[in-house]
């Protein structure tokens, strides 16, 4: 059977040539890179070198304001608290969003419960956020700005540039959560008034279990990980180089080919929308119609629930996702649409396809050919569909 | 989650038993809503001697409503109306081969829709002998 893989939100395949460039650092490139011996020397120079990388890929203004983590989860943990403690005597006050990942969301509802004020921006029914309601939620006790450069679950992108505009007047620092924005949306960091960046190896073929924070120079943050003095005292623990040299070519790539593939995954991503609405009727989308990632087409299937709609794809060898209700362990609705004001019986029926760079024009060939009929049956058995007919 | 689920509620998500409606139905049970996801529709057709000859189903729900469903309609044939009323939702999810625990509650709204097309034939039994 075809199998088609469109799940790259939740995680990409790994790229040969990253698998390659990290497999010595299992081997022969075993040592610790603190050490001063030759053993630690080539580690270290496996770390700089990803570190340029990173740098490059982010337009950082220069490779020290990178610092590699374990994922994207502690880049956002490692911003969101590391600021909220180092600014403590200025103020308690966090501004985020409503559609953050969990990453974010669950660590400003962490910092709730020790004393901090957390805003959650409403967003519109694209998923942007509101920049007015920004500007007049920040007070003289506001330290950070969290809001996530591009939406897993729709794709929608924020306006970061107009986000740090404001930031930068109020003196305020902003993160952004660029989890998946990376590799997937042109930015250079230097340009904007972005403090703090999150970034993860396994959304753009790196390996899992790595990630890095970008810190502007300067910026004020308190260390997450205390212990050592690696990641130039910013972070205790003996690195992953193994690890971090795979993000490294990861980001190298992702830097050479981010034009071409935005270019061609926008292309098979309105292909396969456009498939989809010509055989299928009751879709909508969800997010905004261009101010969205290249790959990301969430779309609602009237009348039905996502689970039996990824259970029936799961079936035919593709793979989708479902922000909602079941597929997420979770008995409620996602979060995101709920945010953009999406009716809860339409919020069911939502299914993500994420693009990837192994996907081609027959993938989307077969998705529009499978999926209809599977939408049929199962709509013939919805009580929803039935009151549409009377 | 999807992956929890046993070979015999997949059996029931891949070829439901009973999917359709009754045009002439004794009792209609309808319950749930689409906030949490699921929404049960069953039918069931009741003979002069109070025993179920036919019950359909239709469905708004995950996988496991699905099979719920699917799987209350073949437990309740055949069955007098005092002997269905005891089934009851484990009674369900044991013949599914057991539910992921956060699942549980699709096997509930299984109980809890024939229950309701109970109710709503004994009620319509009732309005027709006054
Ligand atoms: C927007 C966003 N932020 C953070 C994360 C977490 O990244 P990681 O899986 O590396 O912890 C993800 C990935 O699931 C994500 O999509």
């Amino acid at each position: 059977m075809r199998k088609v893989y469109l799940d790259n939100n939740a995680t990409t395949r790994m790229r040969e040539e990253v698998l390659e460039t990290m497999l010595p650092y299992y081997k022969d490139i075993y040592g610790n890179a603190s050490s001063i011996h030759e053993f630690g020397r080539l580690a270290r120079r496996g770390v700089d070198d990803a570190r340029l990388k990173v740098a490059d890929l982010l337009g950082a203004a220069s490779a020290e304001e990178i610092i590699f983590t374990s994922s994207g989860t502690e880049a956002d943990n490692f911003a969101v608290k590391g600021v909220a403690h180092a600014l403590r005597s200025k103020g308690n006050h966090i501004i985020t969003s409503s559609i953050e990942h969990q990453a974010v969301l669950n660590t400003c509802k962490f910092l709730e419960k020790d004393g901090y004020k957390v805003t959650y921006l409403k967003v519109d029914k694209y998923g942007i956020v509101d920049l007015e309601e920004l500007k007049r939620s920040i007070t003289d006790k506001t330290i950070l700005i969290t809001i996530m450069y591009a939406n897993n679950e729709v794709g929608t992108v924020e306006p970061v540039e107009e986000i740090g505009k404001i930031a930068k007047e109020r003196g305020v620092y902003f993160h952004t959560d660029a989890v998946q924005a990376v590799g997937k949306a042109p930015f250079e960091v230097k340009a904007m008034n972005v403090d703090l960046l999150a970034m993860s190896a396994h959304k753009i073929y790196g390996p899992k279990g790595v990630g890095a924070l970008y810190i502007r120079k300067g910026t004020r943050i308190t260390q997450l990980l205390h212990g050592g003095h690696h990641e130039m005292g910013k972070r205790a623990s003996t690195e992953n180089v193994a690890g971090i040299v795979g993000l490294g070519k990861a980001a190298e790539l992702a830097k050479k080919e981010r034009s071409e593939e935005i270019k061609r995954l926008t292309g098979l991503r309105d292909y396969l929308y456009k498939g989809l609405t010509t055989n299928i009727e009751d879709v909508r989308l969800n997010g905004h119609p261009d101010k969205r990632l290249p790959n990301t087409l969430n779309v609602g299937f009237k009348y039905l629930e996502g689970e039996s709609i990824i259970l029936n794809l799961d079936m035919e060898g593709i793979a989708a996702s479902t922000g909602s209700a079941c597929t997420s362990g979770s008995l409620e609705p996602s979060h995101v649409l709920t945010a953009m004001g999406s009716d809860p019986a339409d919020t069911q029926g939502s299914v993500r396809f994420s693009l990837g760079r192994d996907n081609t024009k027959e993938d989307m060939d077969y998705v529009v050919k499978v999926l209809p009929p599977i939408i049929k049956r199962l709509r013939a058995m919805s009580p929803l569909y039935d009151e549409k007919g009377k | 989650m999807e992956g929890q689920y046993s070979e015999k509620v997949m059996e029931h998500f891949r070829n439901p038993r009973n999917v359709g409606e009754i045009p002439d139905a004794s009792g209609v049970g309808n319950v749930g809503n689409p906030v949490c996801g699921d929404i049960m529709r069953l039918y069931i057709k009741v003979d002069e001697n109070e025993v179920i000859t036919d019950a359909k189903f239709k469905t708004f729900g995950c996988g496991a409503a699905i099979a719920t469903s699917s799987m209350v309609t073949e437990l309740v044939k055949g069955k007098t109306i005092p002997d269905a009323l005891k089934i009851s939702n484990h009674a369900v999810a044991e013949a599914l081969g057991g539910l992921p625990k956060i699942k549980m509650h699709c096997s509930v709204l299984a109980e809890q829709a024939l229950r309701s097309a109970i109710d709503d034939y004994m009620a319509k039994k009732k309005a027709q002998n006054s």
